[in-house]
């Protein structure tokens, strides 16, 4: 993935989408995980937002939230940014994931398990085992 | 105007003329729809890189809320 500039010293006032690209690379840099959403992990607005957020709730995941819906410009900002057309979208330590689809097959194979691991995310691994038996 | 499944196939065959293109209405609508697409040129892409390109078949047809595809639940991956 190309990296965001580093920030300038003068930072042109007419250019938002590169605001929010600096925005974007900030939040991820910034946080283990983060999950970009319609609505907040405590009030998810759209079915696959939720779907991604209860997971990783439900997982004891420490993840930040960040709500599309509040911020145009970081909305269609994180579909340039990833070069992904949808939302939700997750990030772990700086690395874009996937989405809904992606999220949900590496939640049930126990790739998402793997992949915390590999990168020293805490997690609830009997929780995760529950979700795969209850989707077995 | 909803896209039908012929619509769909057809934008991923433009990209994936030997794929094998599954399409399911999932909630009989018309208007959720999911893709399985399984195809060779997969192979050694990460799933990410798989569903960006058939996101990129599509030319668009997803983007916003003015989209034609409202909603396109992908899988891809290369044959076994």
């Amino acid at each position: 993935m190309k990296l965001a500039p580093r920030a300038r010293d003068t930072k042109p006032k007419d250019r938002p989408m590169t605001d929010a690209k600096e925005q974007i690379q900030k939040t991820i840099d910034s946080n283990d995980v983060v999950l970009f959403m319609k609505g907040n992990k405590a009030m998810p607005q759209c079915g696959f937002s939720s779907r991604v957020a209860g997971v990783l709730n439900f997982m004891g995941v420490d993840f930040a939230d960040v709500n599309v819906l509040e911020n145009t410009d970081i909305r269609q900002g994180i579909k340039d940014f990833s070069d992904w057309p949808t939302i939700p979208q997750l990030y772990i330590k700086g690395e874009f994931v996937g989405g809904c689809d992606i999220i949900t097959e590496m939640t049930l194979n126990g790739e998402l398990d793997q992949m915390f691991e590999a990168k020293g995310v805490a997690f609830d691994k009997a929780a995760a085992e529950k979700i795969r038996e209850a989707n077995a | 105007m909803p896209m039908q499944a012929q619509d769909i196939e057809n934008l991923i065959r433009d990209t994936f003329p030997d794929a094998k293109i599954t399409i399911t209405d999932l909630a009989g609508d018309g208007n959720h729809w999911a893709a399985e697409v399984i195809d060779a040129s997969f192979k050694g892409m990460n799933r990410v890189q798989q569903q960006r390109a058939v996101y990129a078949s599509l030319k668009g047809k997803m983007d916003g809320a003015h989209g034609e595809l409202h909603a396109l639940a992908l899988t891809t991956k290369a044959p076994d």
